[in-house]
C-alpha cells in the first residue's frame, strides 16, 4: 500500500482478510483499500463473498459461532481486529445498513433515529431532536416524516424504512458506512432515492456498498472491486472497471456474460 | 362425478374435528360445573371478609370465611412473581442470546431439571434453606417456593419468545455500536413482549394452583393477621393460601368446611381465568 503516500487519504484498508466458515466458502486473502469520502462498490455474482467481506469490516462475524476471521482490517491505520479492541467501539465508527430495512419495530421514528445515542446515555432532548433532524435530512426522509416523528417506524413504507435505517446509522456520525445491497428489497423509485442519497452522503462518510446490480455500481460508485469465488479479482476506478478492465473475468462479468 | 362424495367427506371430517374439540372441552366444563355447584352455597359476603377461625364457627353457623387465604394468596403469589420474573427473564436471555457462553448448556440442563422436579421437593428445599434457619414458617418462604415453580417456566418462555425475534434486529442494534446487552434490552425484548407476557402468565397460573410447595413453607393459617392490609404480616409469619387451604378443608372432617373447600376452588378457577383474560388483553394491544 505504498500509493497512500501521495494519493488521497485512505480511510480503511484490509490486508489479507480471510473469513472461514469452516465449509470451504467465505473469502480468502482480500487486500483492498477504501479512500476517504468515496463510494466504493463491491460487485460479483451471488455467493462470491462480497457480503461476507463487508461484514468483516465491522466485526459482524464476531457473534457467529464457527466463523473465523484472520488478517487485518485497518481503520485510519489501526487494526480493528487487534487484541484489546472492543468491537462495540469499532461499530460506533463503522455503521451498517442491511439488505432489508431494519427499523426497531416497537420504536417510533424519532426513537429509531436517536436509538444509537439514547442508549449510550445521551438524554438531552434538544440535542437528540437536533441530531434526529440532521440525520433525517441527510437521509432525505425529513420532509416525509417531520410531522409524525412519534408514530411507529413500522408504519413507513419499505423505501422509507430503509432511509430511516440509514438516518439511524448516520446519527452516531460514523466514519464509514457499510451498505449491504441496500436497495435489493425496494422498488425502482425507492431505489433511485437511495442511490441519489448515496451520492450526497459521500461528502460526509466513506461508503462501501455491496451490490449485485452492475448498473447501480456504475451509476453511484467511484471505485469498484470485483469479487469472484471468495477472492478479489480486480479493483479500480469504476469507469475503468466497466470500460477497460484488465482481467478477462471482470470483463465477462461486467458485460453480463455470467453471474 | 365425485363432487358429492367430496362434499360428504368434508362434512364428516369437520364433524370429527368438532367432536374432538368437544372431547377436549368436556372435562373442563364438568370441572367448572361440579366445582361451582358444590361450592356456590358457601359463597357469601362473609366468605370474602371473615377469616376461617376454628371449625366450631362453621358448625354453629357463625360468620366464617376465607379472607385470610384470599389475601395470603394475593400477597404470596405477587411476591413470587416479583422474585421470579426478573430472574426468569434473565435466565431466558442467557438461554436465547448467549448460546456460546459456557454456562448456557449447564443452565439449560438445570432449568429443565428444575421444571420437571416435583413441586413438593421445591417446598422441601425452601423448608431446609429458609424455614429451618429462620425458625418460622412464613409467606415469604412460600413465595420463594412458588417463585422456584415459576422460574423455569418463565425462563423457557422467554427463550422461546426471544428466539422468534428476527436476527436482523440484533445486527441492526450492534451495527449502531451498542453493547449486546443494550441491544437485547432495548430492541429485542420489546419485540418479544407478547410472548413474554404469555409466558409469565402461564407460569403464574401454574404456580397459583400449586398446594404442594406451600405445605412446608407458608404452612397455612386460620386467621387474618392483626393488620390485614399490611403485606409484611403475611410474608413474615405462617400464612394461608387458597390451594393449600383447599387441601386442608377437603381432608377435614366437617362438611361445612368441605363446601368452603369447593368455594375456594371456584375462586382459584376465577383467578386463573382472570389472569388469562388480562394476558390476552395485554398482548392484543401491541400489534
Amino acid at each position: 500500500m505504498t500509493e497512500t503516500a501521495k494519493g488521497p487519504r485512505i480511510r480503511m484498508e484490509t490486508r489479507n482478510i480471510t473469513v472461514d466458515y469452516g465449509n470451504g466458502r467465505g473469502v480468502r486473502n482480500v487486500t483492498l483499500s477504501f479512500e476517504d469520502r468515496k463510494v466504493n462498490a463491491l460487485i460479483g455474482p451471488s455467493g462470491c463473498g462480497k457480503t461476507t467481506f463487508l461484514r468483516a469490516l465491522n466485526r459482524m462475524h464476531d457473534l457467529m459461532r464457527g466463523v473465523k476471521v484472520t488478517g487485518e482490517a485497518l481503520l485510519d491505520g489501526e487494526d480493528i481486529y487487534a487484541p484489546g479492541v472492543d468491537p462495540v467501539t469499532v461499530r460506533r465508527r463503522i455503521g451498517m445498513v442491511f439488505q432489508k430495512p431494519t427499523p426497531f419495530p416497537t420504536m417510533s421514528i424519532f426513537d429509531n433515529v436517536v436509538s444509537g445515542l439514547k442508549l449510550v446515555g445521551i438524554r438531552d432532548r434538544a440535542q437528540l431532536a437536533q441530531v434526529a433532524e440532521r440525520s433525517l435530512r441527510q437521509a432525505a426522509l425529513w420532509d416525509e416524516v417531520a410531522d409524525r416523528l412519534k408514530s411507529p417506524a413500522s408504519r413507513l413504507s419499505g423505501g422509507q424504512q430503509q432511509r430511516l435505517s440509514i438516518a439511524r446509522a448516520l446519527a452516531v456520525e460514523p466514519d464509514v458506512l457499510l451498505m449491504d445491497e441496500p436497495t435489493s428489497s425496494l422498488d425502482p423509485a425507492a431505489t433511485r432515492r437511495i442511490e441519489e442519497l448515496v451520492g450526497s452522503l459521500k461528502k460526509d462518510v466513506t461508503i462501501i456498498i455491496v451490490t449485485h446490480n452492475m448498473q447501480q455500481a456504475a451509476r453511484i460508485s467511484d471505485v469498484t472491486s470485483f469479487f469472484l469465488d471468495g477472492e478479489v479479482i480486480e479493483s479500480g476506478p469504476t469507469d475503468q472497471m466497466f470500460t477497460s478492465p484488465t482481467d478477462e473475468r471482470t470483463e465477462q462479468y461486467v458485460t453480463g456474460r455470467f453471474g | 362425478m365425485n363432487l358429492r362424495r367430496r362434499y360428504w367427506r368434508d362434512r364428516v371430517m369437520v364433524g370429527l374435528i368438532i367432536l374432538a374439540s368437544l372431547v377436549v372441552l368436556t372435562p373442563l366444563l364438568i370441572v367448572l360445573w361440579y366445582v361451582a355447584s358444590q361450592g356456590i352455597s358457601a359463597l357469601n359476603l362473609d366468605f370474602f371478609t371473615k377469616d376461617l377461625g376454628s371449625p366450631t364457627r362453621a358448625q354453629f353457623g357463625q360468620p366464617t370465611g376465607l379472607a385470610q387465604a384470599i389475601a395470603g394468596t394475593f400477597v404470596i403469589d405477587m411476591t413470587a412473581l416479583l422474585l421470579a420474573v426478573p430472574v426468569g427473564i434473565g435466565a431466558g436471555m442467557m438461554l436465547a442470546e448467549y448460546k456460546e457462553h459456557p454456562l448456557n448448556p449447564l443452565l439449560r440442563v438445570l432449568n429443565d431439571t428444575m421444571n420437571g422436579m416435583p413441586a413438593i421437593l421445591k417446598g422441601l428445599l425452601i423448608f431446609t434453606l429458609v424455614v429451618r434457619p429462620s425458625g418460622t414458617f412464613s409467606g415469604f418462604a412460600g413465595a420463594l417456593a412458588l417463585g422456584i415453580v415459576m422460574l423455569p417456566i418463565i425462563a423457557r418462555a422467554t427463550e422461546g419468545a426471544l428466539t422468534l425475534v428476527p436476527w436482523s434486529i440484533r445486527e441492526a442494534g450492534l451495527a449502531l455500536g451498542l453493547p449486546r446487552w443494550r441491544v437485547i434490552l432495548a430492541a429485542v425484548l420489546p419485540v418479544a413482549r407478547p410472548g413474554l407476557v404469555t409466558g409469565v402468565l402461564i407460569a403464574f397460573a401454574r404456580a397459583a394452583g400449586e398446594a404442594a410447595p406451600l405445605l412446608l413453607t407458608s404452612l397455612g393459617n386460620n386467621f387474618l393477621p392483626r393488620n390485614p392490609w399490611n403485606p409484611l404480616e403475611y410474608l413474615t409469619k405462617a400464612a394461608d393460601t387458597l390451594p393449600q387451604r383447599l387441601y386442608s378443608l377437603a381432608v377435614s372432617p366437617y362438611k361445612q368446611w368441605h363446601a368452603m373447600g369447593w368455594a375456594a376452588g371456584i375462586i382459584l378457577l376465577l383467578l386463573v381465568i382472570v389472569v388469562f383474560l388480562v394476558g390476552r388483553y395485554l398482548t392484543r394491544r401491541n400489534p
